[in-house]
């Protein structure tokens, strides 16, 4: 039975709408990272559901810079949390609104 | 087959999702967004992206996941707080997700001319992909590696304590 | 052979002399500024002497009228030329050697009068404007070019009346000057633009030239015009209405008077209805209305010239009244006589006050008659020379009033009823005349010194010479006579208006002029020499008149009730505190408070807050992605077209 291809990408538009309510509403600061994460997983699906859709390669390959590109950001991301942990002592997003450290 | 095998593993993903939203303690949310990586992998290997589907597991679940539940660990951090919540975000933000999934859905389902996926149809071989990967992308390939190095470079130098800090700490 | 007569160089070596004394005078040593403020005036008299030569035949000749014109054209608009040309003929001339000729000897009275004060060279350089701006008057070929020269005179009357700015009454004349002067100058420039309309070119020929191709165009809009420029003159000659500067333009310097409000600048009104007289000839209710303005202004100002004390304000009044006879010869198109009267005014008229400013000098600096006497020993050539010109205003024969006086009243009594009319106003006015003038002569020279703590001493010499040379002038100028001068100017301003009828009827009435004057004589003898308490008695007599001719019949207090009062409050109420604080503050201080407000709204925005921050990013996400699907068309995707192209490209590998 085969899955018409719609589903894949109403799927992916639904995990990237739970991204964005997540990283409305949550309050730690790394959950909020982790929505963020999620959100670039959703468009993961979106391409290579295209990919497969025109048979081309060059989706896939997309998907694969997003993951490179997306593992250095949640690198230096988390490196940048690390820092901001350190000066303020907290992790509440609400509790971090000054620029200057 | 493909079906079901699509039903469980979507099922999957969006429950993690929800869970990662429902979750109050970040640890929590960690492991079930490794839930909905690991699903999402099962999912590229029915649309026939085995690559990718081994890159998700590897880089995705493997490496990035177990880098947040380490800082998860590190920062200690506790349970969500109840702090101030925001206005702005409840009376805008929440409309605009419901909008942006509106028209996101109203567009989808109008695509005239999408196929469907089936076991049948063949994995994408990962020749092809390291060709075009080599031959014609390869200046992002390189531009692509010179950024991690940056973000090699970046996390080191922002994580680390100063020196004078770490001996008073001592 | 003809020489060039550099007619352009006549204004512009006193605009030299400007610049220089101007800009570099205070660091100059005092000879030099004085050598600057002298010898380019001396320059500009050479050049006129040279001209004059040139035409009346001394040398070779030069046919009048000679029109020079600066390279370059000033404005050029369509059809409209009009250039920097300078046009010199027989009345320009006539004008220009007073002009240049007296305003020399006042320059030099300048440097003995001046001579302590610390502005000197700033005198000298305002003077020498003055010349550059009356001289550009008189040579203009074009009306606009004299209305620069008109206006700048005026410019310069004000910086030389406000000389001594910091007294407030030195300034405020000043102002006054300037104010009444801009009200003629704007009934100048309404005249200006009938012109421009009626005529299409500003050149004082071609106007001629026009007016003589249509005979019978008369009255209608050229009385307008007429009128129009005769409000000019009334306030550039302080005739009635706008007269009212005249008398306070005496806090001045001495010299200033002498030249400015006396000889040249004052008769810059006569000079331009004599210049335009073809215009003035075709209304004859635009000259009637010269004659009365003129007649009215020379009686009225005598009345009040009876009552002053400061003994400048009565030669200011003498002024006004003999512009009135000018006026008055204009307004029965005897243009040559209003000339003549014009020269023989400026020797005897100058004289009188440079002499009356030896005297103050003398007296250190008093003004008030009443306080003066018995100054006939101490100052024995200023005595001399101003009684000269008291004769010659007076109008005996044989000096140089009684001729040009004469002239005029002549020309109005023959001019039907309204002209003898007017003659017996001008006879009364004689009247007048000569008891004011002698009753100053009497109570400046004559009788017990009335003050005694001052000690008056002659004046040094280049005070003295200038009064020499005019007085020398005020007896024998008007021997020249009347026929010969509009025989001379007739070219210009047309043929004597006055047939010899009978050689006895103006016989007569020069007999009776002189009669007149003796008379008046005699009373001011009785009134101010042998019995000088008469005069306080019959003021006490008469308080109601006294009071109302003393006080200038209060013109000045009614133009400010009527005029300055209310102009006043409209600046200050309407358009000070409405429009200044309310309009214009409001719309700055509203331009202001909405950028602030604005501000104040906006900085609220940027909260700090992450969350807020991301639901904003939310909404513009939804909003961007509203509008790219609807761009495309009913929000129908095909993919088929898309996939289309995609698959062609993917083929191709």
């Amino acid at each position: 039975m085969d899955v018409p291809l719609s589903w894949y990408l109403l799927l992916s538009a639904a995990l990237f709408s739970l991204g964005v309510i997540g990283f409305l509403i949550k309050r730690n600061l790394i959950t909020v990272f982790m929505s963020i994460e999620l959100m670039l997983n959703a468009v993961n699906l979106s391409f290579v559901t295209f990919a497969h859709q025109w048979h081309a390669v060059r989706g896939q390959i997309f998907v694969f810079f997003v993951m490179t590109v997306a593992a250095a950001e949640a690198a230096v991301g988390l490196a940048i949390i690390i820092a901001i942990f350190r000066a303020r002592n907290t992790l509440a997003v609400d509790r971090i609104d000054l620029m200057k450290l | 087959m493909h079906l079901i095998l699509f039903l469980i593993f979507a099922g999957c993903c969006l429950a993690g999702a929800i869970n990662l939203l429902l979750q109050t303690h970040p640890i929590n949310s960690a492991l079930s967004l490794v839930v909905v990586m690991t699903s999402l992998a099962v999912l590229y290997l029915l649309l026939g992206a085995e690559f990718l589907a081994a890159a998700q597991i590897i880089v995705y679940s493997g490496a990035v996941m177990v880098l947040f539940v380490f800082v998860v660990m590190l920062l200690n951090a506790g349970r969500e707080e109840r702090t101030l919540g925001s206005r702005a975000a409840r009376a805008v933000g929440l409309p605009s997700v419901v909008v942006l999934l509106g028209v996101l859905v109203t567009t989808i389902l109008r695509i005239q001319g999408l196929g469907a996926a089936a076991l049948s149809q063949g994995l994408t071989p990962t020749e092809e992909l390291s060709r075009v990967l080599f031959h014609e992308l390869l200046l992002p390939f390189e531009v692509t590696s010179v950024l991690i190095l940056i973000a090699i470079l970046g996390a080191v130098a922002l994580a680390r304590q100063e020196g004078s800090e770490r001996t008073a700490a001592k | 052979m003809n020489a060039p007569l550099h007619l352009w160089l006549i204004p512009l070596l006193p605009f030299a002399g400007f610049l220089l004394n101007g800009i570099l005078g205070r660091r100059l040593p005092k000879v030099l500024t004085t050598a600057i403020g002298l010898l380019l005036p001396l320059a500009s008299f050479g050049l006129v002497l040279n001209a004059a030569r040139s035409i009346t035949g001394f040398g070779s000749s030069v046919p009048l009228p000679a029109a020079e014109s600066f390279p370059f054209s000033w404005i050029s608009v369509g059809t409209l030329h009009i250039d920097f040309n300078l046009v010199l003929d027989q009345l320009s001339l006539v004008m220009l050697l007073i002009i240049t000729g007296v305003g020399f000897l006042i320059h030099v009275y300048s440097v003995g009068y001046m001579h302590d004060d610390a502005g000197y060279a700033r005198y000298f350089s305002y003077l020498n404007l003055f010349l550059f701006f009356m001289t550009t008057l008189v040579l203009a070929g074009n009306v606009l070019l004299m209305f620069v020269g008109w206006e700048g005179v005026g410019l310069a009357s004000y910086l030389l009346i406000g000389f001594w700015f910091e007294k407030t009454s030195a300034a405020d004349a000043g102002k006054k000057a300037f104010i009444a002067n801009r009200i003629g100058d704007f009934g100048f420039l309404i005249g200006i633009f009938l012109l421009l309309g009626n005529f299409g070119t500003l050149t004082f020929s071609d106007i001629a030239a026009k007016l003589a191709a249509m005979p019978g165009w008369t009255g209608g809009i050229l009385t307008a015009i007429c009128l129009c420029l005769l409000v000019g003159a009334t306030g550039k000659s302080a005739q009635l209405p706008l007269y009212v500067w005249l008398p306070d333009a005496m806090e001045g310097p001495t010299p200033v008077s002498a030249l400015i409000h006396a000889a040249t600048m004052v008769t810059a009104g006569v000079y331009m209805i004599s210049r335009t007289h073809f215009l003035f000839d075709r209304s004859p209710y635009a000259l009637g209305a010269v004659a009365i303005v003129g007649a009215a202004t020379a009686f009225f100002a005598a009345t009040m010239g009876l009552m002053q004390n400061d003994i400048k304000r009565v030669l200011a009044y003498s002024t006004m009244s003999q512009l009135g006879y000018m006026f008055l010869a204009c307004g029965v198109a005897a243009y040559s006589a209003a000339i003549f009267h014009l020269m023989t005014h400026a020797f005897f008229k100058a004289l009188l006050f440079l002499a009356a400013g030896s005297v103050i000098h003398a007296m250190g600096g008093e003004q008030d008659m009443r306080k003066m006497g018995g100054l006939r020993k101490k100052l024995p050539v200023t005595f001399w020379t101003m009684t000269a010109a008291v004769f010659a205003i007076s109008g005996f024969f044989p000096f140089a009033g009684f001729f040009s006086k004469d002239a005029i009243l002549y020309a109005a009594f023959l001019q039907g009823t309204g002209g003898k009319i007017l003659w017996f106003v001008g006879l009364v006015t004689a009247l007048l005349t000569a008891i004011y003038m002698f009753r100053l002569w009497y109570m400046t020279f004559f009788g017990e010194t009335r003050s005694h703590d001052v000690h008056p001493h002659e004046a040094p010499l280049s005070m003295l010479i200038p009064l020499v040379i005019l007085g020398a002038l005020a007896v024998c100028g008007g021997w020249i006579g009347i026929e010969r001068i509009s025989d001379y100017l007739a070219p210009v301003t047309g043929p004597r208006n006055a047939p010899p009828v009978t050689g006895h009827l103006e016989l007569w009435l020069s007999i009776l002029a002189v009669a007149v004057a003796a008379e008046g004589w005699l009373i001011a003898d009785k009134y101010y020499r042998r019995k000088p308490e008469r005069p306080a008695q019959l003021a006490a007599a008469l308080p109601g008149t006294y009071d109302l001719i003393a006080n200038k019949y209060y013109v000045d207090e009614l133009y400010g009730a009527i005029f300055v009062k209310p102009l006043l409050a409209f600046s200050r109420y309407i358009l000070g505190w409405v429009v200044d604080t309310g309009i214009l503050g409001g719309a700055a201080w509203l331009l202001g408070g909405t950028a602030t407000l604005g501000g104040a709204v906006l900085q609220r925005w940027q909260s700090g807050n992450l969350r807020s921050y991301a639901a904003w990013l939310a909404l513009g996400a939804a909003a961007l992605l509203i509008a790219a699907v609807a761009v495309h068309s009913g929000w129908a995707l095909s993919f088929q077209s898309v996939s289309s192209h995609f698959t062609l490209k993917a083929a191709g590998h």
